[in-house]
Parts: structure tokens; sequence; C-alpha cells
């Protein structure tokens, strides 16, 4: 950190909690990394004291239920007063407050998407179980993310609306100890609309946000919006440089991909490190509209801002972050799936008694019944109010098995690397498009060098797919054993979620590193046999492509070995591969 | 804590919101269609589905932050109005007699009036019953009456039908979506009701790949698909925040600054329409397409006839009275790059091709 860092990261991250009072629908909420503890807690005390009086703040479960979030029929209510009641969901409930979304690192896709969806729109539009209606919902989402691990982290899509990310945890407790409740903040909110707009701090955020790598249009918007509540909040009429530095640095830095040059030139400079996708460079090969004096010492200064916001080394935290959630994907990883896998593929409703472990449909079974209460009521006049016939109960209709998960073993030691690595990326390329049509998922393991590394979770994403194995370096050593342990960590993940695992492993089966990370042929060789049989126990469904120039034995005692087929790559065309991977999934 | 709204309230909600969405977040105009900076591609597709719906569709696949939804629902305020039979739940074309619903057919006297164009969204974690429409649980319950109570489907016939995150939809939504977007009718067969209505509408899906795939039958449906991008140049970026940012100071002031421009979009629609039966299709130009298919092997008849309704629908647009191999140009990549015998890995790689190959079909 430079000396002239401006104020400590703590007085900030207060700041933040203040500006998200001033403006919470506007600003979107916040990332709170940190662990529960007295951190956290303080942060949302402030923000609580700046809030004004009355704001509700809810609390969002994980794995919280559409009829909770969105609302619905009531069924209860409605079955006690023989008339619809609707009830109203966490979304609209916290209308014009703030939404704490706990253990934001396993939100499913699916909450995130519904919670992005409120936070555009300011409302909250319901289509469930007979009720139609638009409730407005003006929240703030503060995202709890008590992930530890990189890649553990809040779904993207929602991440990029908050405005704020806060990482508590690194802060020194004496600084938190010198938070002082804030006044609330009801004065600045009357102010916010009166701030007029100023072309030079929106062009300067926008330029800081571009030389920062940072893609898409949110980031700028979202720290002019933080620029504008920090001028409300000091009282002042129009935005100042001071306004849009907090907002560079609460806003952009933590969103950055590349550090800015250290002194612009009239040129914005050449990229330093490569960032990893290619259209989030570009914006830094154009040459800003020629900005005058004035401007560009204000450009300057948001930059110095930012630089100083970014600890040295944070950068490749940041990056290696930024490449962790795109390989998780959209979910919360962990939490992803698991609905799915609970509940399996909803395909309707039938009639039927359920059985146990089936799931009554509620809604449906109180359609099927409504058409004929006034008769049952004629028939038998006491009883109760609303009479259901076992002919009228429904049942939620599951498929079982919602489908494949391919796990891909890639071999990218030396022996591979020299024989036919990009051809093994071929192949496994021309899978994925398989899967694709078929919608597997696909995981991707890669081994070489002292170990396996899971290269892509298990997605449906091919685009990510392919990338992962784009970037995949070739060389090293062969500790296949770590390989097929990983890929047997994967496939049982997979089917504790309800997935039909599948191996497809490109090796020439020749290993060298033993499962204890030593060197030497023979203890290799009976490792990643003995993982071999491992993975036979499992039951798992497996494809071994020999990569070698040559079909030698190794690889095809090791298909003996998981009860595998066996194929080797040299006399394989896409056809053959296929036909292969389609035969060994339809024994799944 | 749980608020029950009573039976009064919920109705008078349910009853409250509105066929379109002229109005939202705290009754603010949506964002004009005219003001959106760039988005060509997307802006064009929605134009050629204005004019001539039976395109099919309009898919549009993105980064975040693009404005997908923005622009979407931006359509409403700027698409020409409609006339339908009064009170008709499914918003029937008085002009059409054939496709009138039976309450329509059974009423002699059915009066006219102008409404907008509906653009609907279908929210996520909407149910099926709410979707295709079902039996009316308030008035089987108080009156024993088994009324139908129409869907999204209905509401979006003869105009729009708006998936965000068609990506997160289930599959039993998307496989009936399909379905009655193929037929045009939504056959309606439980709890003892069965009732079928026109529901003709353009679906328009929009999602991030980063977030998963689409099905390919789905992709397959859509007349049209697009792709978005952040600008990448400084000025666009800088504009694109301006106008957002003066949008949100004052809605209902930006939309009036902007009212006239989207008045000139809305002429040339009308005008695009009344042009489109008299705009011809020579029969080089039909050849021409018939190549730039065949050139890129794409899969049955489909893309073709996209290819060259959206080319027409593209000339009308431009008041040419010809469609020519400079409009195919213009619509190939939207009309084709979701057909090609798929590479589905790298979307860029298909447009890619989609441009070599007219570049080799027609000469640069």
């Amino acid at each position: 950190m430079t000396p002239d860092a401006g104020p400590s990261p703590a007085a900030d991250a207060a700041a933040a909690a203040r500006l998200l009072a001033v403006d919470p629908a506007g600003l979107g909420g916040a990332v709170l990394r940190a662990g529960p503890g007295p951190a956290r807690d303080r942060w949302l005390a402030l923000l609580a004291a700046a809030l004004p009086a009355g704001t509700p703040m809810r609390r969002l479960p994980a794995g919280v239920p559409d009829s909770r979030l969105l609302g619905g029929l009531d069924v209860a209510a409605t079955l006690a007063a023989g008339r619809r009641v609707v009830e109203r969901g966490l979304l609209a409930e916290a209308d014009g407050g703030i939404l704490l979304a706990a253990m934001a690192e396993r939100l499913e896709p699916g909450t995130a998407a519904r919670l992005a969806a409120a936070l555009d729109d300011g409302e909250v539009s319901v289509q469930r179980e007979g009720v139609a209606l638009t409730l407005p919902a003006r929240i703030a989402v503060v995202a709890l993310d008590e992930g530890i691990a990189a890649e553990e982290a809040p779904p993207a899509p929602l991440a990029d609306r908050l405005a704020f990310a806060l990482r508590l945890d690194d802060l020194p407790p004496a600084d938190l100890a010198a938070w002082a409740p804030p006044a609330r903040v009801d004065a600045a909110r009357a102010r916010l609309p009166r701030i007029p707009p100023d072309d030079r701090i929106l062009e300067a955020l926008v330029k800081s946000a571009a030389m920062l790598g940072i893609a898409g249009i949110r980031a700028p918007l979202l720290a002019l919006r933080a620029a504008r509540a920090a001028a409300a909040l000091a009282g002042r009429d129009r935005m100042e440089e001071a306004d849009a530095a907090l907002a560079v640095r609460l806003v952009l830095a933590p969103r950055a991909t590349q550090l800015p040059a250290e002194a612009p030139t009239e040129d914005p400079p050449p990229p330093e490190p490569p960032p990893p996708e290619p259209d989030q460079n570009q914006a830094q090969d154009q040459t800003p509209p020629d900005p005058g004096p004035d401007q560009q010492q204000m450009q300057e200064m948001l930059l110095a801002a930012a630089r100083a916001a970014l600890p040295s080394g944070l950068l490749a935290t940041l990056d290696l972050r930024e490449q962790a959630r795109r390989a998780a994907g959209a979910s919360g990883k962990a939490g992803a799936r698991r609905q799915a896998a609970r509940h399996g593929r909803p395909i309707g409703t039938r009639a039927a008694l359920p059985r146990s472990g089936q799931k009554i449909a509620l809604v449906e079974t109180l359609r099927a019944a409504a058409p004929w209460q006034a008769i049952r009521r004629r028939e038998r006049p006491i009883g109760p109010r609303l009479r259901v016939l076992r002919e009228d109960i429904r049942i939620r209709r599951f498929k079982e098995r919602i489908g494949t998960t391919a796990v891909f073993v890639v071999d990218a030691s030396g022996s591979s690397a020299l024989n036919r690595l990009a051809e093994a990326k071929g192949a496994v390329e021309m899978l994925l498009a398989e899967c694709y049509i078929r919608r597997d998922q696909v995981a991707v393991v890669a081994f070489r060098n002292r170990g396996a590394e899971v290269l892509l979770p298990p997605t449906s994403s091919l685009v990510r797919a392919k990338r992962s194995l784009a970037g995949l370096p070739g060389g090293g050593a062969t500790p296949l054993a770590a390989g097929l342990d990983a890929a047997a960590a994967l496939a049982r993940e997979a089917s504790r979620r309800g997935r039909t695992p599948l191996l497809v492993l490109l090796t020439d089966g020749r290993a060298n590193i033993a499962r204890d990370g030593t060197p030497g042929r023979p203890k290799a060789e009976a490792d990643g046999l003995d993982a071999a049989a491992a993975l036979r126990m499992l039951g798992i469904p497996a494809l071994v492509v020999d990569t070698a120039p040559r079909p030698q034995p190794y690889a095809r005692k090791l298909a003996e070995a998981m009860a595998g087929r066996y194929l080797p790559l040299p006399a394989t065309d896409a056809a053959r591969l296929s036909a292969a991977v389609a035969g060994v999934r339809d024994a799944a | 804590m749980d608020i029950a709204l009573d039976d009064r309230a919920a109705a008078a909600l349910t009853g409250a919101t509105p066929p379109r969405r002229a109005a939202r977040a705290g009754g603010r105009p949506p964002f004009p269609f005219a003001a959106i900076v760039g988005q060509d591609e997307m802006k064009l597709a929605l134009l050629i589905a204005a004019v001539d719906p039976s395109v099919g569709g309009v898919l549009v696949f993105g980064d975040r932050g693009t404005g997908k939804s923005t622009t979407v629902r931006a359509l409403a305020a700027m698409l020409p109005t409609m006339k339908a039979v009064a009170g008709c739940r499914f918003n029937c074309d008085p002009a059409q007699a054939a496709q009138l619903c039976d309450a329509c057919r059974a009423d002699p006297r059915r009066v006219v009036q102008t409404v907008p164009v509906p653009v609907v969204d279908l929210p996520l974690g909407a149910t099926e019953d709410r979707v295709a429409g079902a039996l009316d649980i308030e008035r089987a319950l108080a009156e024993g009456v088994k009324a139908f109570e129409p869907g999204l489907l209905a509401r979006a016939h003869r105009g729009f039908l708006y998936i965000d995150e068609a990506n997160l939809l289930e599959d039993h939504l998307v496989d009936l979506l399909l379905d009655v977007a193929a037929s045009g009718e939504n056959v309606v067969e439980r709890e003892g009701i069965s009732i079928r209505h026109p529901a003709r509408f353009v679906l328009i899906g929009s999602g991030n790949p980063e977030e998963g795939e689409l099905r390919p039958q789905l992709l397959d449906r859509f007349g049209l698909s697009v792709e978005v991008r952040t600008p990448t140049d400084l000025p666009t970026r800088i504009e694109v925040v301006k106008r957002r940012d003066a949008y949100e100071r004052n809605p209902a002031r930006f939309a009036r600054a902007w009212e006239a421009a989207n008045r000139d979009l809305r002429t040339r629609i009308l005008a695009a329409r009344k042009r489109l039966p008299k705009t011809v299709v020579p029969d080089a130009t039909l050849e021409a397409a018939a190549k730039l298919c065949i050139a890129l092997r794409t899969d049955g008849l489909r893309g073709e006839l996209t290819l060259v309704r959206a080319a027409r629908a593209l000339a009308a647009l431009d008041g040419d009275a010809q469609v020519t191999v400079a409009h195919l140009k213009r619509v190939a990549p939207p009309a084709l790059r979701h057909r090609l015998r798929r590479d589905p890995l790298d979307e860029a790689v298909s447009t890619t091709r989609v441009e070599r190959a007219v570049a080799e079909v027609f000469g640069p």
C-alpha cells in the first residue's frame, strides 16, 4: 500500500454502508466477503443504523423456494378461507429496504437470476399457482459471502449488479473499532435527486473502468450512482472529485482485471498483463476523446485512487478469482444442481395417491377439488368447508434421471503431449459437441507433473469447457492415479446429485508418478490400476481412449481394470469415437 | 412474516396487472427504444420481427449488462398499436374472422378498440398453470363454476413473449412454449377444462452463454439469433452511461425527449408492413439464398425460408421494392448462424463461417 493511499479500507467500508443507505435500490447492494463474526455484524449494524427508521431488512435463507421468494398462493389460508389468499414473497416484503442473502456463495443460479430480475426492474412479477401480480420490490441485496476458496463466490449475474464488494476479514480490528454509528441518511436521500449530472465525472468514471479492464456498462453506471450518493451524503449539491475517487475505490477497484499504467499519457497505455478474455481488453485499445488538461488531471487522480485501493498482489488474486468464478459458472457451485438432484426434472402433475417420498401438488389438488365443492356440500351438508376426496389428489411428477455428467480425464503429461495432446483435445471437443446435443454436463480433469487439476467443474456451458481445454499446457510427468482419483471424486459428487456419471479417459497409460507423488514406473502403474479398480467398484461406465502412437498394452490394461471400453485413438475416426461414447452412455 | 392479502386486494392487484408494461417500477415509462446506443443487429432483428412476425422469434445471446432486457422491454412503447375486439381475453383480431375465439365468434356485435401490442414477460419461477392458463380457482371455490383463467400465452397473442435467461427456464415450460409457438394455438386440457385459443406470438429469448447452453431444439425454433456484446469504444460507452443516467434521473422527461424518434420508428414499421406484400423477391435473389444455404450446409429448409423472409422485411423497412443480395448479406448472420451443423463450442466461429460463406458466394 502506498503511503498516500488516502482513507483506510476500513473507512471506505464504513462509507459503503452509508452510501448504500442513501441509495439502496440504485446501488443494488454489496457483496460482503467475510466469515460470520464481529466484523460482519458491525458492518451490518452500521448499515441498519444509517437506514431511515422502519426500513425493512429481510434474511434470504439459502435454498429459498419460489413460494417464499416470489410469493404465490397461501395454500393454508386459501383452504381455511375457501377463497384465494395471496402470500407476498421476500422480494416484495423487502421493498424499499435490504435483502440479506446468507451463504451467498451457495446461492443457486435460479435464485440469483430472480434476485437479478428484481434488481433490474424494481419489482417482482409473480406468475405462479393461479396468482398473477406485480409488486414493487425496490431492494438492495447484501450478499453474505462466506466462501473460503477462490472459486466459492456469489453467482456472477448477481455480483455484477451489486455496487460494492468488501472484504471485511482483511480489515484491522482496531480500524473496525473506530467505526462510529452514523447519522441517518434522510437528509442525503432528499438531496440525492437534486444533484445534477456532471459529464466530466461521468466520462472520467467510464474511462477509469475501461483502463482497469472492466467489461460491461454496469460498473461505471454503479460508480456514477455511488459518486452521486457520496455527494449527497457529504451535504454537497454537486459531485466533486473526492466523490468520484470514493466511487472508484469502492466500485471499480474490486472489479479490476488489470492495473492501470502509472502515468497515463495522451493515449492509454498498451495492455500490461494479457487479460483472460480477448473481448475484455479491447476497451483499452481505444483512444479516448481528446481530454482537456483538467479532465486529464482528474483521470490521473482517479486512477491513482484505484491503484491505491489495489494492494500489491491483489490483482493476481482477483484475476484468479475471476477465472475461478468463470469456471464455477453462475452457480455457487455446490448449490447449483442440488435442487435438481432432490427433485429431478419436474414434468407436471398427475392424479394419484402419494406414496412415501412423493410430493402432493397442493394447488393442483385444490384446483381439481374446486369445481365439485358445491355438489359435495349439497350431498353432505355437514363437514369441513372444503372437501377434498382422494380422486382430487395430484402428485408432482419428476423425471428421475436428470442427465449424465461426462467427466473427461485428459493426460497432459510429456509423453502424451509429445504424442497427441492436440488430437486428444480435438477428440474431446468433438465429444463435447455430442454432449451438447444430449444436454449432458461435462467436467474436465487434467493431470500432469505432480498432480491432477479440475479444469472445469461440471457445467453445461461448453464455451467454458472449450476455453479450459484450449488453455491446457502439456508436458511433465504422468500422475495417472491422481488423475483417476480426482475423476472419481467428481463422479461420486455427480451421482450424489442424482446425475449419472460417465468417464472418458484419454491417456497412453504410461504412469510414472505414484499416488504419493514419488516418481517411478512400477509403483505409479500399480497405483493407476488401483485407482482404476476403485472406479470399477463405483460402477462408473468408462471409455479409455489410447493416445499412444501405436496401441500398447498399458491403456488397454487400464480399461480392463475399470471394466471400461478401450479405443485406440490412431485407429479412431470421429464417428467411431462418438459411437463409442454413445455406447458407454447408453450402458449407463 | 407473511402478509396475506385478502381476496379483494388480491383481485385488485391481479386485475391491475397491465396488459402492457408501459409503466414499470413505480409507473415510470420504459427506456425508449430509439435511445438505445449501438446493438444494431439486435434492434434490426426486433424491427424485422415487428414487420413480419412469421420470421419466427428472436434469440438474443450475449454478455451481462449489455441491455438485452432493456431493449426488448423498450419495444412495447415503440410498436404501433393494433385493433382488437373490445373485452376479448385473447386480444382477438377483428380482421381475421377465421381466427376468432369462441366468445368473439358468438358475439355478432363486436366492438373494436385500439390496444397496444402486448410485450409479455415470462418471469422466472412462472408455473405451467399461469403460462398456459388453468381453472380459475377463485371462481371454482366460491361459485363452483368451471371458468378458464387465461395465462400468459393468451396475453401474448399477437404480440411478443419475452423470456429473459431462457437457459434457466424449466424444460417442460420450454416444451410447452415451443409447441404453442409452432402451432399458433394453445390447447388446455386439464381439470375438466377443455379449451383452445389462438396464441400467435413472437418468442424472444435472451441469455448469457456463460450461464449454460440452450437446448439445440430450442435454438432451432428461433428465426433469428443475434449476439450482443459490450461496446468497446470509449465514446459509445460514455454515451450509453450518459443516456442511462439521464433516463434514471427523470424517466418521463427522457421518454418525452425520445418520443419523436420512437414515432419515426413506428412510422417506418407501419410503412414496411404495408410495403411487405408488394416487396418482390426476384428469382436471382432466391437462388443466391439457396446457394448460401447450400454452401453452409444448413439443415432443412427453415434457414432458407427465414433468410428470405428476413431479407424481405429488411427491404420493406428500407423502402426498397426488390429484395437484393445486399439485403441477404445483412440478415444472413442472424438468420443462419444458429443453424449451422454445429460447432456448439464457439458461436463466434459460426458467425465467421457465415461471413466467410457470404463473401464466397456473393463476392466481397
